[in-house]
């Protein structure tokens, strides 16, 4: 069988949720490959991980330079494989990073960009990809018209299943960096969401917005979200007014987040809002004005004051827990 | 001396519906009213502030049909000092590789750049790679997503904001910024600055005056194809409730029957 490179998407000695699901992609269309690119000793803590979602190979790339330089190790070590493997297919998570790493490969490797994939499917390099345009408001199949396909998937957008793969390991080589063309990394200061989940990879999602009205009132948020064990969202105005940090912005020039439940609070649904959120599977709303747009997509909404409202509900879905 | 160069694009406004062309399924950009990306007045406005800071010269490069040239006007009439169009037909339905060759290409015209400018992500297509491919092509280090940038001699800084956090961002110039919506607040055009506008230079090239083959642009020769478009059914409108002070309970309810608490 095709073998099929995976970039794994992985952090602190960890995989994130996204690797699952681009591994469990990767057997749609042939033998998936996981690739480690990081610091020494970081594919020793993923590999079990890996073999959980089928990774038949795990490429080891590991150096200091892989973990201090910005993109281009991936985009190097990806382009290498390429190269000596001649897979059917390769795979990146299309969060930030990653799609800046697969349209470089492609550039590089003369293949076919395929981005933010919410699907796969096919056999080998003749792949087809579902593609969720507009904020979800298009729905498109796209394929490669010639070189490899070079596919970036949504986080979230497939569902991960698990499978046992050997996970035999092979160490290649990380080409040395040209510090002309490079980028260092000088400093990390990661998100730190305490105990909730990542607002991508959340089945629940509470978002606040202007309604909220303060950055101390967000608590009211953040309360529900705890007690669904959900992410907390903000709209763009919740942001802008400095209720919430920046990171967590939902909508076009924020996250794209597509969970089972999505919770608006005094949130009106302007259409850059809908345009990220809008593919959740349930939509629930609490605004004060009937009127608010966001009850057109709203699979129930209440209109009344989220104050009341929200408590209520976080005090009856915590009685539940138990 | 910075010498900056600033990607920008013309796209359909988000407020107004968005549509795919029958018969391509290239963006149909005659359905929806047209305006300069945000994100892309962002970039300048960053450009405007490190030349101001700096002194140096923005060049505002846009790869776009005829009427992109409104998008072009703007960013003059904001402050930039001159303007390149990259208008073909041929490059109707070009894909993300092809539209980055192009705007490689015409960056190579510009002398002595020092810095390219572009938006993280456009507001249509959402790539969110045209300056990474962009830095690839040219062979410039790439530094992406800023919500903070700084130039210090032949080194630029940029704080880089994602999902994954803030990462701190070092390199050599000439190197490839693209900025994230926090950056900055863009400035109105002034009138004296529309009226200037009017008379910066606007250089309108073609394909060929680029060196790029007809036969790498466009939808033909995409990397890509759709095979597949339809407009998704829009949501319908559910239940709606009044509070009368059991509207948390309510809630509560509907999601125990959903199953989903
Ligand atoms: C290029 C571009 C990109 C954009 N990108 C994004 C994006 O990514 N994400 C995004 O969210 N926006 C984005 N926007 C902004 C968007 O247009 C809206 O301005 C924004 O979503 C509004 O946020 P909001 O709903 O919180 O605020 P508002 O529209 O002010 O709505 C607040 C709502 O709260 C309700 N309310 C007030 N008090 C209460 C209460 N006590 N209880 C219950 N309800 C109450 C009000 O009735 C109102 O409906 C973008 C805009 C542009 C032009
Ligand atoms: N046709 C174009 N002309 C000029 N700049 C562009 C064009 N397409 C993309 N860009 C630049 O690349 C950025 C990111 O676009 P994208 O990768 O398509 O999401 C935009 O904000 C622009 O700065």
């Amino acid at each position: 069988m095709a073998e099929v490179l995976v970039l794994v998407d992985h952090l602190d000695g960890e995989v994130k949720k996204v690797t699952g699901e681009l591994l469990t992609a990767a057997r749609a269309l042939g033998e998936p490959s996981a690739v480690v690119v990081g610091a020494p000793g970081d594919a020793a803590k993923l590999k079990e991980s890996l073999a959980s979602y089928g990774a038949e190979k795990v490429y080891v790339a590991e150096s200091e330079d892989a973990a201090n330089y910005f993109v281009t190790p991936k985009v190097d070590v990806l382009a290498a494989l390429v190269e000596s493997k001649s897979p059917a297919a390769v795979l990146v998570a299309a969060g930030s990073e990653g799609k800046e790493v697969s349209g470089r490969l492609a550039a590089r490797v003369g293949g076919a960009l395929l981005v933010d994939a919410v699907g796969v499917e096919g056999s080998g390099d003749d792949a087809t990809v579902t593609q969720s345009v507009f904020g979800g408001a298009f729905v498109v199949k796209a394929k490669a018209a010639k070189g490899l396909p070079v596919i970036s998937v949504r986080p979230g957008g497939l569902d991960a299943e698990q499978a046992q793969g050997a996970a035999a390991e092979e160490t290649v080589e990380v080409p040395a960096v040209d510090p002309a063309k490079a980028t260092r990394i000088t400093g990390r200061e990661p998100v730190v969401g305490g105990d909730r989940p990542e607002l991508t990879e959340a089945s629940v999602v509470v978002s606040g917005g202007r309604g909220v009205g303060s950055a101390e009132s967000f608590e009211v948020v953040e309360k529900l979200a705890d007690a669904l064990g959900a992410a907390v969202g903000a709209s763009r105005a919740a942001v802008d007014s400095g209720y919430y940090p920046a990171q967590f912005q939902v909508g076009q020039t924020g996250k794209t987040v597509s969970p089972q439940l999505y919770i608006a609070l005094g949130i009106s649904g302007a259409i850059q809002h809908r345009a990220g959120m809008q593919t959740s599977k349930t939509i629930v709303a609490v605004n004060k004005d009937a009127e608010a747009p966001i009850f057109e997509i709203a699979d129930y909404g209440v209109v009344g004051d989220l104050f009341k409202v929200a408590p209520q509900l976080t005090e009856e879905a915590a009685k539940r827990k138990g | 001396m910075p010498n900056i160069v600033v990607l920008v694009k013309q796209v359909p406004d988000t407020y107004s519906e968005r549509k795919l062309s029958e018969g391509d399924h290239t963006l149909d950009r005659d359905f929806a009213d047209a305006v300069l990306d945000e994100i892309n007045e962002r970039a300048i406005e960053e450009a405007l502030q490190i030349k101001e800071a700096h002194d140096g010269e923005v060049t505002v490069l846009c790869v776009g049909p005829d009427r992109a040239t409104d998008a072009i006007r703007k960013g003059l009439s904001m402050g930039a000092d001159k303007a390149i169009h990259v208008l073909d037909d041929a490059l109707h339905g070009s894909d993300l590789l092809q539209t980055a060759k192009v705007l490689a290409a015409a960056i190579r015209t510009v002398e002595d750049v020092d810095l390219v400018i572009a938006g993280n992500e456009a507001s249509d297509g959402a790539g969110g790679a045209v300056p990474a491919v962009v830095a690839e092509l040219l062979g410039y280090p790439q530094l992406t997503h800023a919500r903070e940038v700084t130039v210090d001699g032949t080194t630029v800084k940029v704080t880089r904001e994602t999902e994954d956090g803030l990462t701190h961002l070092e390199a050599s110039l000439p190197a490839v910024v693209s900025v994230g919506e926090k950056i900055n607040e863009p400035r109105y055009p002034s009138f004296k600055g529309i009226m200037a506008a009017k008379k910066k230079p606007v250089e309108t090239v073609d394909i060929a005056d680029l060196g790029v083959d007809a036969g790498d642009v466009g939808l033909a020769n995409a990397w890509s194809t759709v095979v597949e478009a339809a407009p998704k059914p829009p949501r319908e409108a559910g239940q709606r409730v009044e509070d009368d002070g059991d509207g948390g309970v309510k809630i509560a309810e509907y999601l125990v029957g959903q199953k989903l608490i």
